[in-house]
């Protein structure tokens, strides 16, 4: 049963609340993502982008609201969505080779036991070639510019063959040619019916990059087509001191109820 | 009783158990004081007790290896020493429970212990702010503590018959183990053994990236939990005859040295197993060997040992490898550089730069500003690979068709790099000089052939001179 051209949009997240130590970091966050979409999440430090991929991603306990993926809980749909975390967050001395992370994209859909074949192999070579590090598979993951170890993180994504995928920062620290190369292989996939929704922390570059934008800090400030939402005043409600008065209550709450 | 030993320092306790531990059972019941005739027996394998000993070494060796591994790559190093010593109150709940050393009911306690252990840490870590390196410290001290209390009630209330089989779990014996001990153990290596090849790929994508294990539906708290399961189980097999306080360096160690000896998770496993069984292998031995000798000990001096060596001659990153590379490297550019000055003398010398110019050991000692003994020694390596020639005893020299061509092909990456740097780097032609004398040693065939192509096939240098041609080459 494939839903994922019916009219169910992509990613559906409704309400969502996220609390650490009973402070919380994400308030009551709605959007909807149709299928087919380069979406940016944008804004400023601490905003609470990552935590919202994560707690999509059901890695973070969520203290409210849900997040359904083409009508289904993420859990239930997990073949369909691909997660690439910060590329600071492994250890790139790991004792492993870009092919053998590459593998660790096809292991979703093969059980718990079961070992990678020949077919695995094909389908991370192909995705190797699409970032253009085809030729480093057999290189130590320790040998690898910041650039391509964030192509070998998109290379695993591209292995598991999801229907969405959710990055965290792929741009982050990575050099000039390789984000021009990441940035046409997500147009490419987008443009191949997938679903993309990117944590991004340039501003100046998110206006072209991508489709729509989700301007975030702490709560949804704006999101719509880029178009329409990168505008100064939204900028500014997002990025300015606006919310300050939000993050004090905030602050009064953890201490009150500790 | 319990308060005076509670009241008593720490450090005086473990001395007293530390001091008649030492003359405690040793292996085997005949003891050789010639150590040549000891070591026969060892090889020979004749001592029924020795052949307990060594198969139990063998096996908790492996395992330990095995699954260090794993510890050694997540950093979970701490974890393996707070498992070691939450699991003593268990081990001397075993002992009350049958009141003997029935080895079930020991791996029986001593594994719940190291889950309540567990379950203690991950209860302070998730109720607090207490972060994971301190709330293991806390749970090792004060399960350790509760076991040494419960070992010396045991100890004092029941008389000294059994205190040696206790006693070893403190500072580890061999001596102690005996055939149902393997037996326990073979089961517990096999079941592992099974264990890290089933699960090998998800253990491998936990260790390496948590977040896209969970995020990719693998039941990682179970996993977690299974290879927790497993390490106390490994634990408590090897706590006999390593003790302990030292069992988690046997965890450690190994797979340390193994972590700098190769570059693949599946091969690190098996060399981790394989300098485990021999650290305890290397334990037995030296405690067979010497009289009362404790056999942990060893074993962890066997690893360090093993460590040490992995650490100094590691193919890629050992200290001596790297000196001797870094030596060889020294040698080929100081050899580089004497080949270039004896043709750069013949090239002055506005000689056709044939083999058979013979050049003056004084002028290439000028041209290549070095002592005439370093450069004696450049030019007799030289020799032994057949690129120079000595035309008399005074050292005079004269390249061969080899020399030739090696020094036209430093002469060459010299230049076309001098260029390169001018033509497309926009450097000044006088500041290209140093730059090019470090990299002409550097440059691959395919640079040079990309930078010729680039350039358009020059034929001279910024400074005029003439680039010779791969031609004769």
């Amino acid at each position: 049963m494939s839903n994922a051209s019916g009219d169910e949009p992509a990613l559906e997240v409704h309400d969502l609340t996220v609390s650490y130590l009973r402070r919380p970091v994400l308030y009551g966050v709605d959007f909807a993502v149709a299928q087919g979409s380069l979406v940016g999440i944008i804004g400023p430090n601490g905003a609470g982008k990552s935590t919202l991929i994560k707690s999509i991603m059901g890695l973070v306990p969520v203290s409210g609201g849900w997040a359904r993926v083409f009508g289904g809980a993420v859990k239930e749909q997990i073949t369909k969505v691909g997660y690439v975390p910060q590329r600071e967050s492994v250890d790139w001395d790991f004792p492993v080779n870009v092919m053998d992370v590459v593998l660790m994209g096809c292991y979703g859909r093969i059980g718990l036991i079961r070992r990678t074949g020949g077919e695995e192999r094909v389908r991370a070579c192909a995705a190797l070639e699409k970032v253009g590090m085809l030729a480093y598979a057999d290189r130590q993951i320790s040998n690898l510019s910041g650039g391509q170890q964030q192509r070998v993180f998109i290379a695993r994504a591209l292995a598991q063959e999801s229907e969405i995928y959710l990055m965290d920062e792929p741009f982050a620290g990575v050099d000039a040619a390789t984000e021009v190369a990441l940035i046409t292989l997500m147009k490419e996939m987008r443009d191949a019916g997938k679903t993309l929704i990117v944590v991004h922390h340039d501003l100046a570059s998110a206006r072209e990059y991508f489709d729509m934008l989700l301007l975030l800090n702490m709560r949804v400030v704006a999101f719509g087509e880029t178009g329409e939402v990168f505008t100064g005043e939204l900028l500014q409600q997002t990025y300015g001191g606006r919310l300050t008065v939000l993050s004090e209550i905030a602050d009064k709450v953890a201490k009150g109820e500790g | 009783m319990i308060a005076r030993n509670i009241n008593q320092p720490l450090a005086v306790f473990l001395l007293l158990v530390l001091v008649t531990d030492v003359s405690a059972a040793r292996i085997g019941e005949i003891i050789e004081n010639d150590p040549w005739e000891q070591a026969r027996r060892f090889f020979t394998f004749s001592d029924p007790g020795l052949r307990i000993g060594l198969s139990g070494a063998l096996l908790f060796g492996a395992t330990c290896g095995l699954l260090g591994s794993f510890i050694v790559v997540r950093k979970m190093a701490l974890i393996g020493d707070a498992i070691s010593h939450a699991v003593l109150p268990g081990v001397a709940m075993g002992f009350l429970w049958s009141m003997e050393k029935d080895p079930m009911a020991i791996l029986a306690g001593a594994t719940v212990a190291g889950l309540m252990g567990s379950l203690v840490v991950e209860l302070i870590k998730r109720t607090t702010k207490i972060k994971q390196d301190a709330a293991l410290g806390i749970v090792l001290a004060s399960f350790f503590a509760v076991g040494l209390c419960m070992i010396r009630m045991i100890q004092n209330n029941d008389g000294a018959s059994r205190i040696t089989g206790l006693k070893s779990y403190l500072f580890g014996d061999v001596a102690v183990l005996d055939r149902q001990d393997v037996v326990t153990m073979t089961g517990v290596v096999t079941v592992t053994v099974m264990l890290v090849i089933l699960l090998y790929r998800p253990l491998l994508i936990i260790g390496f990236d948590r977040e896209f294990a969970h995020s990719i539906g693998l039941p990682v708290r179970l996993l977690d939990g299974l290879f927790q399961l497993f390490l106390t189980f490994a634990i408590v097999v090897a706590l006999q005859a390593v003790g302990v306080v030292l069992v988690s360096a046997l965890l450690i160690t190994p797979a340390a040295a193994a972590y700098l000896l190769v570059n693949r998770m599946h091969h690190m496993l098996w060399v981790a197993a394989a300098i485990g069984m021999l650290s305890a292998v290397i334990g037995v031995f030296f405690s067979f060997l010497g009289s009362n000798l404790p056999t942990g000990p060893f074993m962890v001096l066997g690893a360090s040992s093993v460590f040490l060596v992995a650490y100094l001659f590691a193919p890629r990153h050992g200290r001596v490898t790297r000196w001797f590379r870094h030596r060889s490297r020294r040698r080929d550019v100081s050899n580089e550089n004497t080949l270039k000055s004896i043709y750069r003398i013949i090239e002055k010398g506005s000689a056709d730069n044939d083999a058979g110019s013979v050049v003056k050991i004084e002028s290439l000692a000028g041209e290549r500003r070095v002592s005439k003994v370093d450069l004696f020694a450049d030019l007799r390596r030289l020799r032994r690979v057949g690129a120079v020639e000595f035309v008399d005893q005074g050292g005079d020299v004269m390249l061969t068709e080899i020399g030739i061509q090696q020094a036209r092909q430093v002469v060459r990456n010299h230049r076309l790099w001098e260029l390169y740097l001018t033509n497309e780097a926009d450097y000044a032609s006088s500041h290209v000089h140093d730059d090019a004398e470090k990299i002409e040693h550097f440059l691959s065939e395919e640079k040079v052939a990309e930078i010729e192509r680039q350039l358009d096939y020059p034929v001279v240098d910024p400074h005029g001179q003439p680039i010779p041609g791969r031609g004769e080459a």
